[in-house]
């Protein structure tokens, strides 16, 4: 019933423009080209023009090519038959399994009313001491791990991943390495969680564009999930190339670059996707763990710098460890006054001796002599980057934060650590 | 006869709509697309030959060439009167929870409700007679609300001497009802409701003059009151880069801040974060009327996933709401983070309409707006002599944490004060993470001015040796210069610093900073018996432990003087 329209105007980048009447804006069409059927969404309107940005690229696509539109934006099956399968960026199985038409919905649906969100407050251990002690990762939390190519990011994501407990695992690839694909797969596999985990998969061999529906496919089906009170964890690698497939439409389209290219519109279209994460009242709630890859390890980019005034904090990775400066769990403050009377002490002490550490240690790289103070806080230093910071530690929160006095009590006096007296007493180590 | 304009759309392009209309198309008119069942809510924000170009309130998916648009002849207005305390409302003046409890968990598109419910019913009072002379803002009587008499207005609209031709007795009213007639200069009589409609772009006027700030805003946050102060009608800004905590910033605020009134435009921001406050401050008593802060406190959400053109207009709603509560004689405090986002949705609309660039791509206007923005604040004398005043504090997001950027510099251009966020101090958690030696003020605050500069001065110097220790060593530096780097050290951690997770320490009310600051500027000048650098590390470590101790203490209790007197004897015994 749909008409097939065959007036294609104008092809540049992965954009087409055909002449037609009565589309919706955002609403999907098929090209059948050459090279087989291609999904496409409508960006743009101008009386007779439609502007299409192709998943597939515009690549082999002729002028006689025919564009039937759909007369609906972008569905997603969602469900449980959906659970232990693979699909691409635009919905369909890469597994060899059936194709999914049941339970529809829209992708990109409406914001959540800030009335019905509620205050996170249940918190999810990691076991790893640099999130749970001082970074505590909180249920509905949206949080980036920034980090730069080579480091070990899509380890810790699966790391996390299995060692959480969690309903479902969504993860949404894109630009993603087909090794660390199959990576995910089989750490996931191994562990028993594939069962409970969706893939959505964006490789890097894939057109660019594919990979601007992926966080929408899997937070939509995320959120139906939620609805229906699961506990979801959406984890998203890489943020940036989604971010630069949205800086090639916008440049193609000719929109006027903000910053380096990216669109003006950065961090609505960023923010929208992350502000999926939510706790429902009296229902399930989405965690996003998201990697942002920082071109130069410069955290000032445009792609880490808008998502780090969205997201609830970063995880800053450098050098295989959780950076303590820079990391940040905006969310922390929820939960970490409900473990024990002397998280917050110890997190907040013995970040700012280390702190003191490193100055320390620049010190001593330029050559200064070394004060009795400076020696403590080396030797400080060290203990706690071997106990605590490696991301090999596994340990739950308890005995990291025993630990953590331990470190102290090894290295200084209970005065020289600058903690309130009430806790010393009570907490610091008796020889 | 009625008869509303129609046009046709003929161009989407993201939230920009372009719709021909016959006959007039006014400038910034409120417009209506029709798609389906749905009203979808829009402005006119250019107008070319038949063409209108409007900025669509919401999501614009699934609209197409030829949809119908109907013109509503007003521009972008808000309701006023009595109800708006305690509220939440999205940029447009939705009422959130009522919008919650009509369509549950998601915002649906194209749903407008009542800001203020026609049917309440307020307990009015009247205050003028047949027959007196009035001008616009006038008082006429007034209705409880919450804390407050809420005064009832002759609308701001009308200008000129009125006479009062009638004036409705004590009772009960709801806002449709006419609670008095007015007459103009001209014969033309208006009436007078208990409610209001106010275009919000247009600042509200109606007070006998505008004054100069001068009487100090305490906010309780010691480095703000104590070194970079805001006057009651001031404005401040407080840029910083993300993680800095602007936000936490401006929720101590929000709590404690001695002001009546506390509107805060979430704009652009996390929804996180708002709902930390919707959910809190319903629970949280003020400690001066003993009332939940919610009783004193207006929201404007309009969080980064919502529409963003809603989110250029959230502002002027705040703006217009605080205005109104001025012309009651209140003070009120706008809060407003981010300034930035707003900015930014300004970007996105000028890209759309194609208007040339300028830095940053954001529009040559940017700063134009941003002036005329924070103007809206200021003390003002009311026609009956009393005064009200509106404070506006904005937070920046500059792209990259560089205060170089477009916003931030337009910003300073125009504010009373700067608290600038530092990466350096965040990292370091010396919270609030503002950082002395950039910030400043060109207000007057409570402290003695010399004492206030010397504090300066310790900051600065303390800073500088700092930076030559990094040089040559601490080896290289003498003990005198050792111990006043230490000393502003100390001052940096028990004065600046404040734990915004203690329950006294979050907040410190005038009296005790001035206590706490001339107790510690005596140790500021006094000199110790200090041998070496050992030593007077050890000291001042000590020195600090006690008086962060004493930061937690409560105000005049026994654990309070207790701690002071160990501090004396530990401070004479160095004497």
């Amino acid at each position: 019933m749909q008409k097939a329209y065959t007036n294609i105007i104008q092809i540049a980048g992965d954009v087409i423009t055909v002449e037609a009447e009565g589309v919706g804006y955002l609403d999907i069409a098929e090209i059948t080209s050459r090279r087989g059927v291609s999904l496409a969404q409508v960006i743009r309107i101008d009386s007779q023009k439609i502007f299409l940005q192709v998943f597939a690229g515009s690549r082999g696509i002729s002028t006689g090519d025919k564009v039937r539109f759909l007369g609906h934006p972008m569905r997603v099956a969602t469900g449980d038959n959906l659970l232990g399968r693979i699909f691409n960026g635009n919905g369909l199985p890469l597994d060899h399994g059936p194709v999914l038409s049941e339970d529809l919905v829209d992708i990109g649906g409406p914001p959540v009313n800030p009335v019905k969100r509620i205050i996170p407050d249940k918190m999810i251990r990691t076991g790893i001491p640099m999130i749970d002690v001082f970074n505590s990762l909180v249920e509905s939390q949206k949080l980036p791990i920034f980090s730069i190519a080579g480091e070990p990011y899509n380890e810790l994501l699966s790391r996390i991943a299995i060692q959480v407990e969690i309903d479902i695992i969504i993860l949404g690839g894109m630009g993603l390495k087909y090794d660390d694909y199959l990576f995910f797969k089989e750490t996931l596999n191994k562990q028993g969680a594939l069962s409970r985990s969706i893939f959505f998969m964006h490789t890097a061999a894939d057109p660019v564009v594919e990979c601007l529906l992926v966080p929408d496919i899997a937070l939509a089906v995320a959120e139906d999930f939620a609805l229906k009170g699961k506990r979801v964890l959406v984890l998203l690698s890489d943020m940036t190339n989604f971010a630069d497939a949205l800086k090639e439409i916008s440049i193609t389209m000719e929109q006027v670059p903000s910053n380096r290219g990216y669109p003006g519109d950065l961090y609505s279209q960023l923010a929208s996707r992350y502000e999926k994460a939510v706790d429902f009242q009296g229902a399930g709630s989405i965690t996003i763990l998201a990697v942002t890859t920082m071109p130069g390890d410069d955290v000032t980019h445009p792609v880490p710098d808008n998502t780090g005034y969205i997201t609830e904090g970063q995880l800053y990775l450098k050098g295989s460890i959780i950076e303590p400066f820079g990391s940040l769990s905006r969310l922390k403050q929820q939960v970490n006054g409900k473990t024990r009377s002397d998280h917050r002490a110890i997190m907040d002490m013995m970040i700012q001796l280390f702190a003191s550490y490193r100055q320390a240690i620049e010190k001593q790289s330029m050559g200064f002599q070394m004060s009795a103070w400076d020696n403590k806080l080396l030797k400080y230093g060290k203990l706690f980057e071997d106990n605590l910071m490696s991301l090999k530690v596994n340990i739950p929160l308890e005995r990291a934060l025993d630990l953590g006095w331990q470190i102290l009590a090894d290295s200084f006096s209970p005065e020289e650590t600058g903690i309130k007296r009430s806790i010393i007493e009570q907490y610091w180590p008796k020889k | 006869m009625e008869n509303k304009r129609i046009g046709h759309i003929i161009k989407v392009n993201a939230n920009m709509v372009v719709a021909e209309v016959a006959g007039h198309i006014i400038q910034n008119e409120v417009a209506y697309i029709l798609h389906g069942t749905e009203r979808l809510k829009a402005e006119v924000i250019r107008v070319r030959a038949n063409r209108a170009e409007m900025q669509v309130y919401e999501n614009t998916a699934g609209l197409k060439v030829g949809q119908e648009v109907e013109f509503s002849d007003e521009l972008l207005s808000v309701e006023l009167g009595p109800g708006l305390l305690g509220q939440i409302f999205d940029g447009l003046q939705n009422p959130l929870p009522a919008l919650a409890e009509k369509c549950g968990f998601f915002l649906k598109r194209g749903v407008y409700l009542e800001a203020l419910p026609d049917e309440t019913q307020w307990d009015f009072t009247p205050l003028v007679k047949p027959g007196d002379k009035v001008l616009a803002g006038s008082w006429l009587g007034f209705v409880p609300e919450k804390i407050f008499k809420h005064y009832i207005m002759v609308p701001f609209a009308l200008s000129g001497s009125l006479e009062v031709i009638s004036i409705a007795a004590s009772g009960k009213y709801n806002l449709k009802q006419s609670i008095a007639q007015v007459r103009n200069s001209t014969g033309k009589v208006h009436d007078v409701f208990l409610q209001q409609i106010w275009p919000v772009k247009i600042p509200i006027c109606a007070y006998a003059e505008k004054l100069r700030p001068l009487e100090p805003l305490v906010t309780k946050m010691r480095l703000i009151d104590s070194f970079f102060p805001v006057s009651r009608g001031g404005t401040y800004c407080i840029p910083g880069p993300f993680g800095a905590g602007k936000t936490v910033l401006q929720q101590l605020t929000s709590r404690h801040a001695e002001v009546d009134i506390v509107i805060i435009a979430a704009c652009g921001e996390r929804a996180g974060e708002v709902v930390e406050t919707l959910k809190t401050f319903p629970e949280l008593v003020d400690p001066r009327t003993n009332k939940p802060l919610i009783d004193r406190t207006v929201i404007i959400c309009n969080t980064s996933s919502m529409p963003v053109a809603a989110r250029e207009s959230s502002v002027y709603t705040a703006a217009t709401i605080a205005e109104y509560y001025r012309q009651m004689g209140l003070n009120v405090l706008l809060l407003a983070d981010s300034t930035s986002r707003w900015a930014q949705a300004m970007r996105e609309m000028s890209g759309r309409l194609e208007e040339i660039p300028g830095e940053e791509a954001f529009p040559s206007y940017l700063e134009s707006r941003i002036a005329s923005f924070y103007e809206r604040a200021g003390l003002v004398r009311l026609h009956n002599g009393l005064t009200g005043s509106v404070t506006i504090g904005g937070t920046i997001s500059p792209a990259g944490g560089n205060f170089e950027e477009p916003v931030t510099q337009a910003t300073l251009k125009v504010v009373g004060a700067f608290h600038g966020l530092s990466r350096e101090r965040s990292d370091a958690r010396r919270y609030p993470a503002i950082d002395p030696l950039i910030s400043w003020s060109k207000y007057k605050g409570f402290i003695e001015q010399e004492k206030e500069d010397l504090g300066h001065e310790i900051l600065r110097r303390s800073h500088e040796i700092f930076q030559m220790m990094k040089v040559i060593g601490e080896e290289g530096t003498s003990l005198k210069d050792y111990i006043q780097y230490l000393k502003g050290e100390f001052f940096d951690f028990v004065y600046l610093q404040q734990n915004a997770f203690d329950a006294v320490d979050e907040a410190t009310p005038k009296e005790r900073q001035v206590y706490i600051f001339n107790f510690i500027y005596d140790i500021m000048l006094a000199e110790f018996k200090l041998d070496n650098k050992q030593e007077a590390l050890h000291f001042f470590q000590k020195l600090r432990q006690l008086l962060r101790t004493w930061n937690s203490a409560a105000w005049g209790s026994e654990e309070f003087k207790k701690i002071e007197e160990e501090i004396e004897i530990f401070l004479a015994a160095r004497a």
